[in-house]
């Protein structure tokens, strides 16, 4: 492997240069309490400018990425960011602005926030919209406190939270950290909600079902008003993972479809970039009855200013320092005013054509769960692999041979050997044959050659790696006194 | 697929050892549930005193590929708990049926047991 940045650092080496000092020199302690000055200086690596340029450039080519090759992973991680997005995030009037500014000075700023929070409230048709949640699970948190709020304000809170078995795992673990409890509906035989279940676990304790739809097989829950119906008779409320919307831009509008709360991942949907953990950015949107619970302050539009609303007593509260992640927003707000509302739902009709083409190049070489067309992605089973002797996981770290990253695997938990596979609309059909011809290479492998799928992957920088040690005994602190 | 004859089982791949004379059973988790979950890096079980609910979770189980919930086959009183698997969580893969397990509980009703699976019953669950 590479050296780290630590080990190249040579003392006194720097790649900058301060500009000349114009104000008259200070002691540091005459400026900062004692207290907080450190007592050592911070251990820095030392380095020129084309050594650190040269260190990650190097790191990008062991790594594999969404600029370098083709993932099918898929919006569910992120989608393609295009690079205007970039530039207009870059451009100085936003990114040096301060958000403890006046608000006369970012009227620019508030502009682009109110219109990007119209945008999504139209394209989700939904009543209003938060900007304020740092991402997805965030925003699945800020939702469920708003259901919990409405129903706080009808005088029982009430218990449960209903969640599909085809869930993301986030769910579950936002209705617990919320206080809610968790309780799982089955799926039926087509990969849709089991409604007598579904009616067995309904109550007035429900506060409301958590749907993702359409669900993470790629399955449109078509039963969707029948469901809503039966929510309505107990009092509770419909929330949607907005997870899959890159299938339903432009075609759906969740809103429609009786959803109460959605939030919004833009990095899945508006092209956000959400590398290494964030920034991230997950708006939510209500339908009427929760618009006084929404989070504090509040975007508003007084004749021809924007400002903020601080004068809501209904409401949670705030849920993040200051207005939101502002530069993603930029990004999003780029994405969705290059497309135009023409542009988005072409979008969403390309990652479904995407998804089903390819569903059906590889349908008859791994099992396909479920009958019927997809939307976005599509879920396949390697049990047919697996009784040969080879896992999906080692079907996964083969496709890394062929220069692709590997898809989803294990998950959703329904399916036994997992792979899930989401093109999305940016690929081209040249793409898309390529990574089916690896896949069928693979399927054929594994009955003439398994032990060149069992050992893969062969071409990586590293190999097998010792998962199992990196989570019981993760070293990521660099051990300076070993050097 | 090692299945052994003297235990009973759960839907959700627990087997359960009961011992008559002292009216307490037996926990883990079977060799195919192992198989399925890969690599097991972590256990989190109840304390001793703890009540369990029959096919309530008692723990939770992390594998490299997914975190799962283990489902008690009886209610009853924790009595003891497989101190072992806080440092060496892979007896659970190693040796499933024997060192691998997890936890002995008091049986509050044993009238219980006849809802689990007999080792038959649970090979045609399997396959």
């Amino acid at each position: 492997m590479s050296e780290l940045l630590f080990d190249l650092s040579e003392k006194n080496r720097k790649g900058y240069t301060l500009p000349q000092r114009r104000v008259p020199q200070k002691e540091t302690n005459k400026l900062i309490p004692n207290e907080f000055i450190r007592k050592q200086p911070a251990r820095l690596p030392e380095v020129s400018e084309n050594e650190v340029v040269r260190h990650f450039i190097a790191l990008s080519r062991l790594n594999h990425h969404v600029d370098k090759g083709f993932y099918p992973l898929g919006s569910c991680t992120m989608k393609y960011n295009p690079k205007i997005n970039e530039n207009v995030a870059n451009s100085a009037c936003l990114k040096d602005l301060h958000p403890m500014q006046s608000t006369r000075l970012t009227q620019g700023a508030l502009a682009l926030m109110y219109e990007l929070s119209e945008y999504l409230r139209e394209i989700a048709g939904m009543k209003a919209v938060t900007l304020q949640p740092a991402a997805g699970a965030h925003g699945e948190l800020v939702g469920l406190m708003l259901i919990r709020a409405y129903h706080e304000n009808q005088g029982n809170p009430r218990q449960n939270i209903l969640i599909p078995d085809s869930a993301h795992g986030t769910n579950p673990a936002s209705v617990t950290i919320s206080g809610y409890s968790a309780v799982q509906v089955k799926s039926n035989e087509k990969g849709l909600v089991d409604l007598e279940d579904l009616r067995s676990k309904l109550d007035e304790n429900t506060a409301a079902l958590m749907l993702t739809n359409p669900n993470t097989l790629g399955i449109f829950e078509t039963q969707i008003a029948q469901i809503n119906n039966m929510l309505r008779e107990v009092g509770a409320l419909l929330y949607m993972d907005g997870a899959n919307l890159n299938a339903l831009l432009g075609i759906v509008r969740p809103g429609d479809i009786g959803v109460d709360v959605l939030h919004f991942n833009l990095h899945k949907s508006f092209s956000t970039p959400h590398g290494g953990g964030g920034p991230g950015s997950g708006p939510v949107g209500v339908s009427e009855k929760l618009i006084d619970f929404l989070p504090v302050p509040k975007l508003t539009k007084n004749e021809n200013e924007y400002c903020w609303d601080y004068d809501c007593p209904k409401s949670i509260g705030r849920v993040h320092s200051f207005y939101g992640n502002f530069g993603i927003m930029i990004r999003a707000y780029a994405y969705i005013r290059m497309l135009g509302s023409h542009g988005l739902k072409r979008v969403s009709e390309n990652a479904i054509i995407n998804a089903n083409y390819l569903m059906k190049e590889l349908e008859s070489h791994f099992q396909l769960p479920f009958a019927g067309p997809r939307m976005h992605e599509f879920v396949l089973s390697g049990s047919k692999q697996k009784e040969q002797g080879v896992s999906t996981a080692e079907i996964a770290k083969r496709i890394l041979d062929y220069g692709f990253h590997a898809p989803t695997v294990y998950f959703p938990l329904i399916v036994r050997e997992a792979i899930m596979i989401e093109p999305t609309e940016t690929e081209s059909k040249q793409t898309l044959d390529r990574f089916a011809a690896c896949m069928i290479d693979i399927a054929k492998e594994v009955e003439n050659n398994p032990e060149m799928v069992k050992n893969a992957p062969h071409t990586t920088p590293v190999s097998r790696l010792d998962e199992v040690r990196a989570i019981r005994q993760p070293d990521i602190r660099y051990n300076f006194d070993n050097t | 697929m090692e299945i052994p004859k003297e235990l009973l089982y759960t839907q959700e791949h627990e087997w359960i050892l009961f011992d008559d004379s002292a009216n307490t059973a037996t926990i883990g988790i079977t060799d195919y549930a192992q198989g399925e979950l890969g690599d097991i890096v972590f256990v989190e079980l109840p304390n001793v005193g703890a009540t369990v609910k029959q096919m309530d979770p008692f723990g939770t189980i992390e594998a490299v590929k997914a975190v799962s919930d283990l489902f008690s086959p009886v209610t009853g009183e924790v009595v003891e708990v497989n101190s072992l698997l806080q440092d060496r969580p892979e007896l659970i893969n190693q040796d499933p049926y024997d060192k691998g397990w997890m936890i002995k509980v008091k049986i509050s009703d044993s009238s219980e047991l006849n809802s689990l699976m007999s080792p038959e019953d649970y090979k045609t669950h399997i396959s």
